[in-house]
């Protein structure tokens, strides 16, 4: 098992193995992240999502470089989609951010989705957890949005920042598919673009359409250029009036609590399934099923609610 | 929960090689192997490339030398590898890299070498190879 106080010291190499060990499901991962875990809740978690290629490493490349100016050690965890065929990845967000490879107050960790449904979240929620018990006061977690990723980076962390970019309409479909209300922080990237102005009028139009209850944090567009920097220092500044937003009237608190709730509900699902399956898999009952659908002729719904014991199958669209 | 392991690895250009097309083309050719492949760019400095084999908890770095310079960096490379704990790390190397050079590189500590020329099965193969 590793070293505790290693990974509470800050030790990058225990640190990185530790997030090696989750990743891979290694069993023993669980009992250090129980022994960290009352070391951690300290740190600042920005989500930063959108479109691929919007600009999300370039701007956290820049986020970076201000961040440090403040003097805040800094962790990010940036996921890439793992190929569904091969199950290998190209992890290329770190590429971008090489720069602050090796500044020792900055710990970047790229991570494939590994293809599990839920299973990144879990993962980079965890992965988290040990960047934070380790003492970085930021953490930024990168996803490539698609819908639903945008919900799951809102459930782990504290403010989230939604990258779209002028011309495409792209982010803005996206945005209009249902997401507005999980971002904190809209950023058009790549400004330097024509139809700058005009994409920024139209998100503000979407964001004052957003039902907002009177303490809310009022949405903001910050307009970058990643590239050479431009707009990054106030959109620094925008996540920590944020982050000073959550700190008034316990919202972080509250906003803490939610999403631990949600990784226990997770982790309880996760018990459950994985328990479920491994009875199941070795009864007789569940053999036999796999017997007749090999033969043909039973319809797999009588078997599974067999295999269930006489459970019905509820409608999957009951809410 | 099951266990999903899969060989992380980290592919980087120390010094001034001037162009990253075949280490490109490798990087994907390792990800269709079912690898996850963390791609750093050219003109990494040592400490660089170490720092980013640490945090991403690579099993191999995978080095792409042009210049010559391989054995003086894998010297260097190797010795800070072990200083800084990555002990379970390999280090590989492909590139120019006159066949006469390998068993010196062997000797220094690397896993494995890919002159120019190496086929992609036989890099693949070579890699996997470190982890029977
Ligand atoms: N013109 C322009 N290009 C930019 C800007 N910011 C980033 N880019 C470019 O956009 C491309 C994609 O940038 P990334 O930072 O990799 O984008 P990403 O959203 O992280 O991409 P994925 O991780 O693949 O989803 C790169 O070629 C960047 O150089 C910008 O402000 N203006
Ligand atoms: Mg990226």
């Amino acid at each position: 098992m590793l070293d505790i106080n290693d990974i509470i010291s800050g030790d990058q190499n225990t640190g990185a193995r530790m997030i090696r060990l989750i990743e891979d499901r290694d069993p023993s991962a669980h009992e250090v992240l129980k022994a960290i875990y009352p070391h951690s809740g300290r740190a600042f978690i920005i989500g930063i999502t959108g479109s691929p290629g919007v600009g999300k490493s370039t701007l956290i490349d820049a986020l970076i470089a201000e961040f440090r100016r403040l003097d805040k050690k800094i962790g990010i965890i940036a996921v890439d989609p793992s190929s569904p065929i091969s199950g290998g990845a190209i992890l290329g967000d770190r590429l971008r951010m090489q720069r602050h490879a090796a500044d020792p107050n900055v710990f970047i960790r790229s991570m494939a989705s590994r293809g599990q449904k839920g299973g990144l979240s879990r993962a980079a929620k965890d992965a988290v957890l040990v960047l934070d018990a380790m003492g970085y006061h930021i953490i930024i977690i990168e996803t490539a949005g698609a819908g639903q990723t945008e919900v799951d980076v809102a459930g782990i962390a504290h403010s989230v920042g939604i990258v779209t970019i002028p011309g495409t309409g792209d982010g803005i479909q996206a945005i209009k598919a249902g997401i507005l209300e999980t971002g904190d922080v809209f950023i058009l990237n790549k400004c330097d673009r024509p139809d700058a102005d005009a994409a920024e009028f139209e998100l503000n139009m979407m964001i004052s359409m957003r039902p907002a209850s009177p303490g809310s944090w009022k949405a903001v567009v910050v307009k970058t250029r990643a590239l050479d920097g431009t707009g990054v220092k106030e959109l620094a500044q925008v996540f920590l009036s944020h982050y000073a937003f959550l700190n008034q009237e316990g919202r972080l608190e509250k906003k803490k609590k939610e999403i631990e709730l949600r990784y226990f509900q997770g982790l309880v699902t996760d018990l459950v399934l994985e328990k479920t399956m491994a009875a199941l898999e070795t009864s007789k009952a569940y053999r036999e099923a796999l017997q007749k659908i090999e033969l043909n002729g039973t319809d797999p719904l009588s078997l599974a609610e067999t295999v269930m014991g006489g459970i019905t199958i509820s409608n999957f669209n009951s809410p | 929960m099951a266990i999903n392991k899969k060989i992380r690895i980290l592919i980087a250009k120390p010094g001034l090689d001037g162009h990253d097309k075949g280490a490109k083309v490798v990087a994907l050719a390792l990800r269709d192997a079912g690898m996850e492949v963390i791609y750093s760019g050219l003109h990494q400095t040592l400490d660089q490339i170490i720092q980013s084999a640490t945090q991403e908890a690579v099993d191999v770095i995978g080095l792409s030398i042009m210049s010559g310079a391989h054995l003086p960096i894998c010297q260097k490379l190797k010795a800070m590898m072990q200083e800084k704990g990555l002990v379970h790390t390999k280090l590989t190397v492909g590139g120019v890299i006159p066949h006469q050079d390998i068993p010196k590189l062997q000797e220094i500590g690397v896993a494995a070498v890919f002159p120019g020329g190496t086929s992609f099965e036989d890099i693949i193969k070579g890699i996997n190879s470190l982890f029977d």
